[in-house]
Order: C-alpha cells, then sequence, then structure tokens
C-alpha cells in the first residue's frame, strides 16, 4: 500500500521510499532530503517536513518538536533566472 | 534600492490590521500580497464570525476585508499596497526581494518588517492520495468562492473542525451533495453552531473515522473510510465505501514563516500551536530587533485573534521606529486585554499552554 502513497508530491516520494530509508539509518531529514530531493520541489517541504518528520519520530521513538528540519533558503517559490541577473546588473553596489 | 519604513508581508486580516494600526500612528508602510486580490483568507469567508464587535462579529469574513481595506484607504498617502508581489528572501540586512507578477524581481530595504504570512495547510497520508479531485479545504474554498468553480459533484470532508464543517455547509449552498464529513478525533472539532447546521441537513458527521484509501484510475472516484479505536488504529472490518468525485482534506494548518527562518529569527516547535513558530515578546516581536509576526504565522488561531495581533504589532512596530502616539499606552493595553478574552476559557487552554512556551 506505501507504494502509492505519496509523502512528496513535488517530487513524487512515496511513504515506501521514505519508510526504507529510515530503516536503512537515515534519520534525518537532510540525510532523506539529499537522497531523495524532499524539500527542494516547488514548496519547499511545506507539504512533505511535517508528514516525513513524524515518520522519522515514530520509527526512533524521538519527540517531533526535537527533530530538525532543513535550513530555509531563498527563494522561496521559483525565479527565473534572468530576473536575478538582470536585478544583479541594475543593483550593483 | 528602495528603502521603506516598515514592509508588511501579507494582506489577510493581521497584515490589514496591523497596516491601520502602524500607519494611524504614522509610519509609512508597504504591504507585500502574493496574490492579485487583498483580504488573505478572508475574502473566501461567507459565514458571519461571531465573537465580540471589536473583532466584527456579525459580519461576513469578505465583508470584514472590505470594511479593512476601506480603512487602508483612508491613510492612502502612507500605505501602499502592492498586489502580486511575492516576499521570496529576507535577508541578514532586512533586504527583502520580491517577485511581482512573476517577471519582475527588485529588492527592498525596510526599517522594520511584520510577517503576517498566514498558514499552510496540513496534508494526509492515505494510498492514492495524488488523485486529481482531493483537494485541500482552502483549494475548495479558493475555487467556489473566489472564482465560482464547482469542485465537483459529490464530496467527502475529511476534518470536523470549522474549516472542514464551514466548507462542508459553503459546498451545499453552492448546490453540492456532501455525502458525509469525517474526523479521527472522537468528537467534533467545529462549534456546535456550525456542526448543527451540517446536522440538520442530514449531512452524517462520523468521528473515530479516517480515509482508508482513495480509489480511481485517472481521477477520484470513490474513498474508502474505516473507523478508529481509541489509540487511533484502524478497526478491521469497519471499511465503508463512499462514490465521490472530491475529497476535501481539512486536517489543519500549520504556521508558514519561512521568511522568518530565513531571516535567522529564533524558531520553536509548539505543538499546540501547530508547528514551528518564531519565538516571540508580548508587543509581537521576535529575537531579532524590530521584526515582528502576526496572526497564523505566529501560531495557528483564528481571524479575530490574527486581527488584534495585528493591530498590537503594527502599533508596536511604529513606535519603535519613533511613531509613538498619545495614546499608545491605552491601545497597547486594550489589544492586549481583546487577545485575552479570546484566549480565556477552556477553547482557549491549548493556545495558552502555546503561548507560553513561545514567548521570549
Amino acid at each position: 500500500m506505501d507504494e502509492n502513497t505519496i509523502i512528496c508530491r513535488c517530487s513524487d516520494v512515496t511513504l515506501k521510499q521514505i519508510r526504507e530509508l529510515i530503516s536503512q539509518g537515515y534519520t534525518t531529514y537532510d540525510e532523506i532530503k539529499r537522497l531523495t530531493r524532499i524539500g527542494m520541489g516547488p514548496c519547499q517541504g511545506k507539504t512533505c517536513g511535517q508528514l516525513v518528520l513524524r515518520e522519522i519520530a515514530n520509527a526512533t521513538g524521538r519527540n517531533i518538536a526535537d527533530l530538525s528540519f532543513h535550513n530555509i533558503r531563498p527563494p522561496v517559490v521559483g525565479v527565473k533566472l534572468h530576473l536575478v541577473a538582470e536585478e544583479a546588473e541594475n543593483n550593483e553596489e | 534600492m528602495r528603502e521603506v519604513e516598515l514592509v508588511i508581508i501579507g494582506s489577510g486580516p493581521a497584515g490589514l490590521c496591523a497596516a491601520v494600526s502602524a500607519a494611524s500612528a504614522g509610519a509609512s508602510v508597504l504591504i507585500l500580497e502574493r496574490s492579485f486580490r487583498p483580504g488573505g483568507q478572508l475574502i473566501k469567508q461567507t459565514h458571519m464570525f461571531f465573537g465580540s464587535e471589536s473583532q466584527y462579529a456579525s459580519y461576513r469574513g469578505v465583508d470584514i476585508a472590505d470594511i479593512l481595506l476601506d480603512k487602508i484607504g483612508e491613510y492612502g498617502d502612507r500605505i501602499e499596497l502592492m498586489l502580486n508581489a511575492t516576499a521570496v528572501g529576507f535577508y541578514d540586512d532586512n533586504v527583502i526581494s520580491v517577485l511581482k507578477d512573476e517577471k519582475e524581481y527588485f529588492k527592498i530595504k525596510a526599517k522594520s518588517v511584520i510577517c503576517a504570512t498566514g498558514a499552510f495547510e496540513k496534508s494526509l497520508v492515505f494510498p492514492n492520495n495524488d488523485l486529481p479531485g482531493i483537494y485541500g479545504a482552502g483549494a475548495v474554498q479558493t475555487l467556489m468562492n473566489v472564482y465560482g468553480i464547482r469542485p465537483g459533484n459529490r464530496v467527502l470532508m475529511v476534518g470536523a473542525g470549522n474549516i472542514g464543517v464551514i466548507v462542508s455547509y459553503q459546498l451545499m449552498q453552492a448546490g453540492i451533495e456532501v455525502a458525509a464529513v469525517l474526523d479521527a478525533a472522537p468528537r467534533i472539532g467545529a462549534y456546535l453552531v456550525h456542526a448543527s447546521k451540517l446536522a440538520r441537513m442530514s449531512v452524517p458527521i462520523l468521528t473515530s473515522h479516517t480515509v482508508k484509501e482513495a480509489i480511481g484510475t485517472d481521477r477520484l472516484e470513490a474513498a474508502v473510510v474505516c473507523e478508529l479505536d481509541d489509540r487511533f488504529q484502524p478497526v478491521p472490518g469497519t471499511e465503508k465505501r463512499f462514490d465521490v468525485d472530491v475529497l476535501c482534506i481539512s486536517v489543519g494548518l500549520s504556521p508558514l514563516n519561512e521568511l522568518l527562518a530565513m531571516r535567522g529569527v529564533e524558531m520553536k516547535y509548539v505543538p499546540q500551536l501547530s508547528g514551528s513558530v518564531p519565538l516571540r515578546s508580548e508587543n509581537c516581536e521576535t529575537c531579532i530587533p524590530g521584526i515582528f509576526v502576526a496572526g497564523d504565522a505566529s501560531g495557528i488561531e483564528e481571524a479575530s485573534s490574527a486581527m488584534a495581533e495585528g493591530y498590537l504589532a503594527g502599533l508596536c512596530a511604529a513606535a519603535k521606529l519613533g511613531h509613538v502616539p498619545d495614546d499608545f499606552e491605552s491601545r497597547r493595553s486594550e489589544y492586549l486585554k481583546q487577545l485575552e478574552d479570546l484566549r480565556s476559557g477552556p477553547v482557549g487552554e491549548r493556545i495558552r499552554a502555546g503561548m507560553k512556551i513561545s514567548q521570549l
């Protein structure tokens, strides 16, 4: 059943994949992110964040409040690179 | 680079009230709103609010947005409302990068910032949860109440909190059938007045139930639900099938405050406030002086507390910028009193506990 259960809808990562990684010892959000791209799509982890942390908490017996999420970096939504380049040219300091 | 005295991110109930409050004290305000229409969730609320007069009880949410926007208009020389403008980055020197109309990208430097970015819908884990036809309650409200589009013909609502129950009633008002409302909890979370409306329309509210799986090939065709025991485990043999083309997920919200986290504001996971929230003072100021938070971004509550927090944050941000009105103390105490009243009694117990943990 876990194969059809989506945890990360940006990158189509399933509950099965997440549980397998946790059972292999990948018990931080950052490690799972590096292996699956969770948290790197359009929503930047807002959908999957708490779901993945809950899976980690359940599997490791740790409190979800003690688990760390990934570092949040700009931009929070996609910005076309040419816009960033143009801004930099117009705004040289 | 353009410099602004006070940037308010978000024009929902918290952001609009913060802008009115700060401008009335004398501050110059720029509001960044990512949508094409201001008002945040207020514009989707076709039901009347209750509570006290200072939070516009007995008005519909959509009308409250208009009242607040009229007030913003009164301070037209001091408040600029920029629409279709998403704050995408927030840096150490209080520079905010903005994406406008998806085709302009620029930076603004703020002396002070109020983050009133609201919330994000939580999702639910079950097989086939990515089928078209499965929506968050916010999306259903946006389609129906902002764009006038029917999300489908027959809906199963997951979540019997206020949002789930109110959206169910709005669906019925739009002529859409609501097959049932489920909730994993053993009792209905919504206020009785809202839940009773559904009961009178003979919509079953199934407590201690959850979605077992969604069924469909190209889109949702049915959902199977089952009962939960007192440890929230599925009870075998209790499966029921509902033939529906919409499954509406209303299982709560998380505070949306990634800009504050990116800026280096000290955050903490507070379950009572439904997620990670910034630590802040009584005046809604975070650990970084001049950076404030108001509304759901600081913890999930209701529009009424978002408005009171907005007024408080706006007043205190303006004062910090040197705009201290003569009635500063009386206004500050009034807003604090409103918040205390809104969080009083058994209903506010969770919020009070959360507030205690998240104070600086």
